[in-house]
């Protein structure tokens, strides 16, 4: 009887297992299609896109009125944005893929540039034209690539589920589709170059060297300023370690202990610079106010020579102020100049400093004279007539090319709005117009 | 007796009376010591702005965060009442702004804490029930720009999935590798694109971004998005004990903080 009774049980608890296995098993299957359909949109819609970017760079080069061009260019900057996005959605950031990537911003850039600027009055140039034919050729080469891939993608029922796992155990032996990507990647690094002359290579990789003045110091010398910079006696353990080779500027990295206060410093080999630093360590209550804190921050800065800095920001978070000042000379203020500072609002101290922009763009901005063509009311007239401007001062700013300019710099208010507006001195081109927001409701 | 009766009421009378002067004054106690400042955050905020829209120079939501609009309306209340226009509340706008208005501590605090959209205009009827309030919490907090609140928390989720046990200044590098990224050409433009790009945080991908972030993690994203970066422009960072990529070792490598070399 009792044997009949488990024989009973037990088959009911087979048969269950049996059906719960299942049961998971095919939940684990929708999930892996829904992955595996997500990834395989997304190539697919890259592949389109190259194609249709390949199709517009044709049709702009046929192209001849200014009032055609624009749109058309407008439409090569949308795809190109699309396009990145698309590969932002497979996983390729463990393959070399960054030529390609960069290719399309290139294309992008070039593209937006073209398209908001006066094509009647400059149109495309002779070099403009050949550059475009370049990219035509480019383009046509990564779109037949890529479809090459998604014909053997489509014809063999490649997943890319599989490159996934390839690409995370690191065996991307004989996976098609990253032999493909491979390939498209290898043609990309021959064709970057020839934007440069338009200005639109947005390479990240080979930026030049940086190098601050001074004497070269060595690991016992950086130990030793920080030693004196934050009056630590012989206990305080204190760690030394070099930058590696691949480093745009050479610099130690010291990382020190003291009590309960954890800290880290960065200081350059050459001159010894503290370029940032900042220590850690539980925060009481607020006890002193954001005004004070900056007035310590200012003094510190002065002790520690960098002279002339106006605060431009100030911003309390909870329990630290932060600040943004920036270098001043002749009443213009140098924003790309600028040193961070944090000040803990329990006692005042000064927890943390970064003076990266500051000492880079120091040391690396030649002699420039800035010209000035326009006086104040002139360029006033130049703001949108919508906007009270409250607040007025010279400023020197990084524009969207990356240089800087001389510019009038307006605080403004309109429809309750505060804004910043950057008219150029020179030739009064708006170089930027900000909405300035500090605080956000907190949501419950 | 009866005299000491009399005494005794008196006596209890004056004290009760002390008592309750005592009280009043402290809870409407005007303005705290320090100089208020944009930025600022806190009561005296609150009260800044209720004063300012008491005689109408002020028109937004007091939320006790001293933003741009609250600037512009201390600007404007300094000139108006002849004082320097700096956009420092001191000693003096103080004083002026207490004279020039009232504050009715009790009701804006009333208001604030039972979340209602309130104004506190003179001259305006308001319900006066005398119940004591407790002190209310800002309804706003300061933002770095361009940041929202859950932008901040996300980011915090993957540093703090990401580089749990590392110092800070590597949780600091790690946020401010994914800043560099949204910077970079070649990834996605928006921090939630950067953080779920595939097989790029592995936190990511096995689930432990859904962890609650810690205080330090939080830190140490403010930091970066406030400026401070580690990490010298990385744009990628790897544990090389676990690493299992080849081709990552390839890139130029920066430093290393903690566990974690950083690289271009």
């Amino acid at each position: 009887m009792i044997r009949w009774i488990s024989i009973a049980v037990l088959s009911i608890a087979l048969i269950g297992t049996v059906v719960w296995g299942y049961q998971e098993h095919q939940d684990k299957n929708a999930v892996l299609v829904h992955a595996e359909n997500s990834y395989q949109r997304a190539f697919h819609d890259l592949t389109y896109r190259i194609d249709l970017l390949h199709d517009k760079i044709s049709t702009v080069m046929a192209t001849n009125t200014p009032e055609r061009l624009s749109p058309q260019m407008a439409d090569i900057w949308k795809l190109t944005s699309e396009a990145h996005a698309d590969v932002g959605q497979l996983p390729l950031s463990l393959l070399p893929f960054n030529k390609t990537q960069e290719f399309l911003t290139n294309i992008g850039e070039y593209s937006y540039r073209v398209a908001i600027r006066e094509l009647e009055d400059e149109p495309l140039s002779e070099d403009e034209l050949n550059y475009l034919a370049e990219l035509y050729e480019q383009a046509n080469e990564v779109r037949r690539d890529l479809r090459g891939v998604q014909h053997t993608v489509l014809n063999e029922g490649l997943r890319w589920m599989d490159v996934e796992v390839a690409l995370a155990t690191n065996e991307p032996g004989d996976n098609t589709i990253i032999d493909g990507f491979q390939t498209v990647e290898t043609n990309a690094e021959s064709y970057i170059e020839a934007g440069d002359q338009f200005g639109v290579t947005a390479s990240t990789e080979d930026e030049k060297e940086l190098q601050l003045d001074g004497q070269e110091i060595t690991e016992d010398q950086a130990a030793q300023m920080i030693r004196d910079r934050f009056n630590f006696d012989e206990s305080v353990n204190i760690q030394v370690s070099e930058s590696l080779d691949g480093s745009q500027l050479q610099t130690y990295n010291i990382s020190f202990e003291n009590g309960d206060t954890r800290g880290f410093a960065e200081m350059s080999k050459k001159g010894g610079h503290v370029i940032t630093f900042m220590m850690n360590r539980d925060l009481q209550d607020a006890e002193i106010s954001l005004h004070d804190g900056m007035n310590r921050a200012a003094e510190r800065l002065e002790e520690l020579g960098y002279e002339d800095m106006e605060p431009m920001e100030t911003t309390q978070y909870e329990r630290v102020g932060v600040y943004s000042f920036v270098r001043t000379e002749d009443d213009v203020y140098y924003r790309p100049d600028r040193i961070q500072v944090k000040v803990a609002l329990d006692n005042g101290e000064i927890t943390a400093l970064s003076a990266r922009d500051y000492l880079v763009n120091q040391f690396s901005r030649d002699d420039v004279d800035f010209e000035r063509n326009l006086s104040e009311e002139e360029a006033l007239d130049l703001v949108n007539p919508a906007l009270e401007v409250e607040e007025t001062r010279m400023a020197v700013i990084k524009n969207d090319l990356d240089e800087e300019v001389l510019t009038y710099e307006f605080l403004g208010r309109a429809n309750d709005s505060t804004y910043r507006v950057h008219i150029n001195a020179d030739d009064g081109f708006e170089e930027s117009i900000v909405r300035l927001k500090q605080s956000e409701e907190i949501f419950q | 007796m009866k005299s000491k009766k009399l005494r005794l009421f008196l006596v209890s009378f004056a004290f009760v009376i002390g008592l309750s002067w005592n009280l009043s004054t402290e809870t409407t106690e005007a303005f705290s010591e320090q100089v208020i400042q944009q930025g600022a955050v806190g009561d005296d905020v609150i009260e800044l702005q209720a004063r300012l829209q008491y005689i109408g120079f002020y028109n937004g939501k007091i939320d006790g965060v001293f933003g741009w609009r609250t600037y512009w309306a201390v600007r404007n209340f300094q000139y108006e009442f002849g004082l320097e226009v700096d956009g420092f509340v001191g000693e003096t706008t103080k004083q002026a702004l207490e004279r020039s208005t009232e504050y009715d501590q009790q009701y804006v605090n009333q208001q604030i804490n039972e979340g209602q959209d309130f104004t506190h205009y003179g001259g305006q009827d308001r319900d006066q029930e005398g119940q004591e309030t407790q002190a209310p919490s800002p309804t706003a907090v300061n933002v770095p720009n361009g940041f929202s609140q859950n932008d901040i928390q996300l980011m915090a989720q993957a540093v703090h999935g990401e580089a749990r046990g590392e110092p800070y200044e590597g949780k600091v590098a790690v946020a401010a590798v994914i800043l560099n990224r949204i910077e970079s050409s070649t990834f996605p433009d928006t921090i939630s694109g950067v953080i779920y790009e595939p097989l790029a945080f592995t936190a990511v991908a096995d689930g432990q971004i859904n962890m609650q972030p810690d205080e330090s993690s939080r830190e140490a994203v403010m930091d970066a998005i406030n400026g401070w970066d580690p990490s010298a422009g990385a744009t990628y960072y790897f544990n090389p004990d676990t690493a299992t990529s080849d081709w990552i070792w390839s890139r130029p490598q920066i430093k290393k903080i903690g566990k974690h070399i950083f690289c271009y």
